[in-house]
């Protein structure tokens, strides 16, 4: 990096991959803002620019209910896995019992599962409960994928909470209930926004649960109903559609990541590698 | 003064009992929750596997041994084990997580190591990266899908361009393509997380070493080879096997790239297929089964290699 030509060179590799990361959602962006012909005309700058594709997305068909649906799995998912993993991380951080390694293990591997390994069990459950097709359904399916998640990255972060705090709270004759809820959580805003926020994401993004546990088009979240657009014409994709569909459900998303950067890759690191 | 010792001891011994008693109290909501969401399924899957369930009616199945594995009459060999089908999805789902993993790891590596020295720009890059991995995988593999159109695509528009190729090629319909698009998309998504998981690992690197290797007047080449690598080696095999467990059971990214190709089905395609197109419960649930042991065998080798940091606290 000290000579002019080296410091170019990496200039250009930088400029190279930063293209390649944004370019794709841009070329959505400006496809789902072009109607008719226009679509298949390729363009690097639009030309013309419509709101068509955004409207006849937002009026016909069901893409509004299925938004409310992803919106209602992904909030409920957060609520119940933050709910179940603040309690359990307590007892796995700060409680020293027989049998906690192999517990956290356990755990650790539930995060490992391949999905279609529990996909037959599920249904049956799912029937069983009478949540098939159901938004409930959805929100326990996805416990599989959040729940390990949050209470291993929960546990990391609360075992390095000061160890004096509690040992006052004890002494003040609270009881553990009292100390979680009244004296850890205030301490763990930051935590408890970061790992909701991934399981947010984790869920939002959920694909192959949400095409398999429901059947109507009402009850589908938004990665089933963007992968269930089609056409009238056999072969003739409404891509304008599709795009603007796309970035809807990708904007808020993009938005959050990029506002909470630094909280996420923190807790991603600390849910892969640290452990 | 002795009464009073052994007092304050019953007293410890007491509060401890009842401490850990709250502890499983309070996992027992959690532990009620993922038994039922993931270790009941589990078992359902791997019985469903030794029967003829069909999914229209589970309860009727019936107990018909390793049929769904291997089986065989006059006619020949069937199950799981006999079709080829089966043993391209194997295939298929090892070649994309060892290539799509390998490119992500030295690119990963490559970025990590960018985003560790200090350079005008350095925060966009941070913020570029991010943005793959932030849209969601449908939506990528539907943009990816159209930005790969044959006729319409803006690739095969900047490869006619430049004179690389002369008609468009249909990259996700013809077979030997559609492998190598699929892996393209995973590489361009999936780079990002591995990028940041390395980064983690270089800033915890010491610093001495190289403020000793720049002192010496050794080449940065060789700074990398000698220094960079044995010390982030540890971090890269974990970050990798952590990638292949989830590589191994892709689904969404093929499932809407190359909608029913056979040339990219992974195991989780195939397995969901049997599972609930074709209603064959038993038989989809053997190949789970299949697939849930490989990842478990690679999952035992993380845990052995991550053990040793779980074990202690």
């Amino acid at each position: 990096m000290r000579s002019t030509t080296g410091k170019t060179v990496f200039a250009l590799i930088v400029a190279v991959i930063v293209t390649m990361s944004l370019f794709p959602f841009y070329y959505a962006v400006i496809s789902s803002l072009k109607g008719g012909a226009d679509l298949f005309k390729v363009e690097y700058w639009p030309s013309a620019l419509t709101w068509e594709n955004y409207r006849e997305v937002f009026t016909v068909g069901s893409f509004p209910t299925n938004i409310l649906n992803s919106i209602v799995v992904a909030t409920g998912v957060v609520i119940l896995s933050l709910f179940l993993s603040v309690t359990a991380s307590y007892a796995l951080a700060r409680v020293s019992f027989k049998g906690k390694g192999l517990l956290l293990l356990t755990i650790l591997s539930v995060s490992m599962f391949p999905q279609v390994a529990v996909l037959s069990g599920l249904f049956e459950l799912l029937r069983y409960l009478g949540l098939f097709n159901r938004l409930p359904g959805l929100i326990l399916a996805n416990m599989v994928l959040t729940l390990p998640f949050t209470v291993w990255v929960l546990t990391t972060f609360m075992r390095d909470l000061p160890k004096e705090i509690e040992e006052a709270a004890v002494m003040d004759g609270a009881k553990p209930w009292t100390i979680v809820f009244k004296v850890f959580m205030p301490m763990m805003w930051p935590s408890l926004v970061t790992t909701g926020l991934l399981a947010f994401i984790s869920a939002w993004n959920e694909f192959l649960f949400a095409l398999t546990f429901t059947l109507t088009e009402d009850s589908r979240t938004v990665t089933v109903a963007i992968s269930q657009i089609s056409g009238s014409v056999m072969n003739q994709l409404p891509w304008g559609k599709i795009m603007a569909a796309s970035v809807v459900v990708t904007i808020p998303l993009v938005a959050l990541v990029l506002i909470f950067q630094r909280k996420i890759v923190a807790g991603l690191t600390a849910g892969a590698v640290k452990g | 003064m002795e009464s009073a010792a052994v007092e304050t001891g019953l007293r410890y011994t007491r509060m401890r009992r009842l401490r850990t008693r709250t502890a499983w109290l309070f996992l027992l909501p959690m532990l009620v929750v993922l038994a039922a969401v993931a270790g009941w399924p589990l078992i359902r899957t791997i019985w469903f596997g030794f029967t003829d369930a069909q999914l229209s009616d589970l309860a009727a199945a019936e107990f018909i041994g390793l049929a769904n594995y291997l089986d065989w009459d006059d006619a020949g060999y069937f199950g799981l084990l006999a079709d080829p089908d089966w043993w391209l999805s194997v295939w298929n789902t090892i070649r994309f997580a060892v290539v799509s993993v390998t490119a992500e790891t030295v690119l990963g590596l490559a970025i990590a190591m960018a985003l560790n020295v200090n350079f005008p720009g350095k925060g966009l890059l941070r913020t570029a990266i991010l943005v793959p991995w932030a849209i969601p995988t449908i939506v990528s593999a539907r943009m990816w899908n159209w930005m790969l159109n044959d006729q319409f695509g803006i690739i095969n528009d900047i490869l006619m361009k430049l004179g690389i190729i002369s008609t468009g090629i249909p990259w996700t319909a013809d077979p030997s393509y559609a492998t190598w698009a699929v892996i393209m998309v995973d590489v361009w998504k999936t780079t990002p997380f591995m990028a940041l998981l390395l980064l983690a690992g270089l800033q915890s690197l010491p610093t001495d070493c190289y403020e000793s290797a720049r002192v010496e007047g050794i080449k940065p080449i060789n700074t990398f080879l000698y220094v960079t690598l044995p010390l982030m080696w540890p971090v890269i095999v974990v970050a990798v096997i952590f990638r292949l467990l989830d590589a191994l059971r892709v689904f969404d990214l093929i499932y809407v790239l190359t909608a029913g190709s056979k040339a990219t089905m992974s195991m989780s395609v195939y397995a969901r297929q049997q599972l609930i197109d074709f209603q064959e419960v038993g038989y989809g649930s053997a190949a789970s089964t299949l697939l849930f042991l490989t990842i478990g065998i690679l999952m035992l080798v993380y845990l052995k290699l991550t053990r040793s940091k779980l074990g202690k606290d």
